[in-house]
């Protein structure tokens, strides 16, 4: 009886403190919101289309490209670009390289909100989303599907991010008890977290494996998962680089002196690790390229967009990264980490899009609606990553 | 150091007892044998009734055939027609082919589908269930031939396919396809018995055809085989497609999953142990209190 008082009464503290919090802080008119907030009220009108006239009505996607914009880029590009929760969990976790403490907690952040979002975006993409449990809740297992295994780490992860999140979250709504117990799960989440990681990486490229026939010989490998996965280190690393400057510049408020000043040091470690593996990443796509005999390839418009791509967008910025780094210019960080960043996405439309079904005469473009909807989900994703960061201390404030 | 090892054997020793998956189909034996049709190409005169027999039996949109002029250009199925009959101008002169799903032995849509809603049945062919789909369309991206396609129109989307006709099947009946066929370009049987017909018209006409049963080999085997008069990629047919089933592809991935799953935590809690510092510092007092 008792207990059920006591509890109720801090369910309604809870949940007063809560809607305060939902309440806007600031001001509204900001150029950022001038711009999103019509997006997203155009992109739910989009989505109201395509749940009630089906993907076509929106889309351009067709028989020959059942994949499009939105898991070429929402998905796959998404995913490769929240690997950085992971990496940085290991370096701090399980390294144990204090150094980048202070930025664990945004960068997981990042990762739960990324995952949250586009890979729900594929939700959109189903045609028949209503039965998107089906693989879950067990009344039909594909084991032998690599989208199956995909799924379910994606699920699990959702999971272990939030975990890793949650004493944040406890720490805001004032609940020191649960606070301490979800710390105490972090390693094992962290471990979790990262074999979850490999694999989904991995497996997001293995999707494309039985596609052999379709991609072109240059994009194409038995390796692809590999590659995916060593990528998806340095688009994460990049990743912390680019929305670590971005961040320090717009919510400078929130974090403290010292952080802003060893936030230097921290860039330029970020930069010599994303240098080593994207180096690693181009000798793998080099020995691959040797290896499959790709030569006769290379001189057609395919073989030079295929350059385009690991020349200017993998091998230029690794080389940048570690010129950077040795002469402590954070400005070429940056560049290289944009470059870098864009490489991935690049790679990924490649695969999934540009180089899928290459010879096909009819090509596949994103129509207008499938790029706002992208947009829409990026923004409330920001949106809500606003939210978050100016009410729980997600910033280091020391 | 002694945990150390000890975390690395676990590891191997868990990773070493996770049993491998046998889904070769080659391994396993069928104890009743798959459904198959033979289509020979050169009897067969383009007259479509097939396509109308598909439709009928299916409920599907029912080609007006004496004046769409269809075969004027080389056309796909499509979600409205599971299979359709193409024209083909070659050095033998006018050569019709029917196109439909090939009802692969190791089939890739299946093994691509996370939910089993394409699904090799025993019988042979490959079925596509509502109930279960979730319109991922992984299936499209992965078979080799392209055949699966979707309604992009419409709140409620179907995959469509040919199934073989499967409800007939169970009632004993032939394809509609095949007994629509006023030629007897299609038959229907077993994929063993067809290969002795498909291989003794061959050998009895080596003018007449080529020396090659598409479908025997393509993707690890298909239950619909081809004879032809002229090379088949003169005909539309893919013949880069290799002789591996398709599902081999992800084979070694999938194979690899349950590995890295036990190897890495161990590796990973061994690496976070080996890096305590703590300890470090005990052990350094340790020595010097010695
Ligand atoms: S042809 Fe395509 S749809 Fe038909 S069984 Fe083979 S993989 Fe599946
Ligand atoms: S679209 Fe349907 S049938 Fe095809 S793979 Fe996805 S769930 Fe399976």
């Amino acid at each position: 009886m008792n207990n059920a008082a006591v509890f109720t009464g801090e369910l309604r503290s809870f949940l007063k403190f809560f809607l305060q919090e939902l309440k806007p802080r600031g001001k509204w008119l900001t150029p950022f919101n001038v711009i999103s907030i019509p997006t997203i009220i155009l992109g739910l009108i989009i989505l109201y289309f395509r749940f009630t006239e089906g993907l076509g009505s929106v889309t351009n996607l067709s028989q020959q490209f059942p994949f499009g914009f939105w898991i070429g880029f929402d998905v796959m590009t998404g995913v490769a670009l929240a690997g950085g929760a992971y990496v940085i969990c290991f370096v701090v976790y399980v390294m144990r390289l204090e150094k980048y403490h202070c930025i664990v907690k945004v960068t997981v952040l990042n990762g739960l909100l990324a995952y949250v979002f586009y890979s729900g975006a594929l939700v959109l993409d189903l045609g028949r989303p209503w039965h998107i449990i089906n693989p879950i809740i067990g009344n039909s297992f594909g084991y032998n599907s690599v989208l199956f295994l995909v799924s379910w780490h994606f699920l699990l992860y959702m999971i272990v991010l939030f975990v890793e999140f949650s004493p944040t979250i406890a720490e805001w709504a004032h609940w020191e008890k649960l606070r301490k117990f979800l710390t105490g799960l972090t390693l094992g989440a962290v471990i979790i977290g990262i074999t979850l990681s490999i694999l989904h990486q991995s497996g997001v490229g293995a999707m494309f494996l039985m596609a052999k026939p379709k991609i072109h010989p240059l994009w194409y490998s038995e390796y692809i998962p590999l590659l995916y996965f060593v990528s998806s280190i340095f688009a994460g690393l990049s990743m912390i680089i680019f929305e670590g400057s971005i961040s320090h510049k717009v919510f400078s408020n929130l974090i403290g002196e010292k952080t802003h000043h060893s936030h230097d040091e921290i860039v330029l470690g970020l930069a010599k690790a994303a240098a080593i593996t994207m180096f690693v990443y181009y000798f793998f796509l080099a020995f691959i390229f040797m290896h499959g005999d790709k030569w006769k390839f290379i001189n057609t418009p395919w073989g030079y967009w295929y350059l385009v791509e690991v020349i200017g967008f993998v091998l230029i910025p690794c080389f940048m990264f570690a010129y950077a780094v040795r002469n402590r210019r954070l400005g070429v960080i940056r560049v290289a980490a944009a470059m870098a960043i864009f490489g991935v996405v690049l790679n990924r439309q490649n695969i999934c899009l540009i180089a899928f079904n290459w010879y096909a005469e009819n090509r596949y473009y994103p129509s207008w609606q499938e790029i706002v909807v992208t947009l829409m989900v990026v923004f409330v994703e920001i949106w809500v990553f606003r939210w978050i960061v100016t009410r729980m201390s997600v910033f280091s404030k020391e | 150091m002694d945990r150390r090892q000890f975390f690395l054997t676990t590891a191997t020793v868990c990773a070493g007892g996770v049993p491998a998956n046998t889904t070769r189909a080659e391994e396993v034996k069928e104890p009743k044998e798959f459904s198959a049709v033979l289509v020979d190409t050169t009897r067969c005169i383009g007259c479509r009734s097939c396509e109308v027999a598909c439709s009928v039996t299916h409920g599907n949109y029912v080609p007006d055939i004496k004046n769409d002029g269809a075969l004027e250009k080389v056309r796909d199925t499509s979600e409205k027609q599971w299979t359709v009959v193409n024209r083909f101008e070659t050095e033998k002169g006018e050569v019709f082919v029917k196109k439909q799903c090939l009802h692969c032995w190791q089939p890739a849509c299946a093994a691509a589908c996370l939910v089993n809603a394409m699904l090799k049945t025993k019988e042979g062919p490959v079925t596509w269930d509502g109930d279960k789909c979730m319109g991922c369309r992984f299936c499209m991206v992965s078979c080799p031939f392209d055949m699966p396609k979707f309604e992009y129109s419409g709140w409620n989307p179907k995959i469509q396919k040919c199934n073989m006709c499967y409800d007939r099947l169970l009632e004993g009946k032939k394809p509609a396809c095949v007994e629509s066929c006023p030629t007897d370009a299609l038959m229907f049987g077993q994929k063993r018995e067809l290969m002795e017909v498909a291989r003794h018209r061959v050998y009895s006409h080596p003018d007449k055809y080529v020396h090659h049963i598409y479908g025997e080999q393509e993707a690890g085997g298909t239950g619909w085989l081809y004879l032809s008069a002229v090379p088949f990629e003169k005909i539309g047919f893919r013949t880069d497609l290799g002789t591996t089933p398709y599902p081999e592809y992800t084979r070694e991935f999938l194979i690899s999953v349950p590995l890295i799953e036990f190897g890495v935590p161990a590796f990973l809690l061994a690496l976070n142990m080996l890096t305590d510092r703590k300890d470090e510092v005990q052990e350094n007092h340790g020595w010097k209190d010695e």
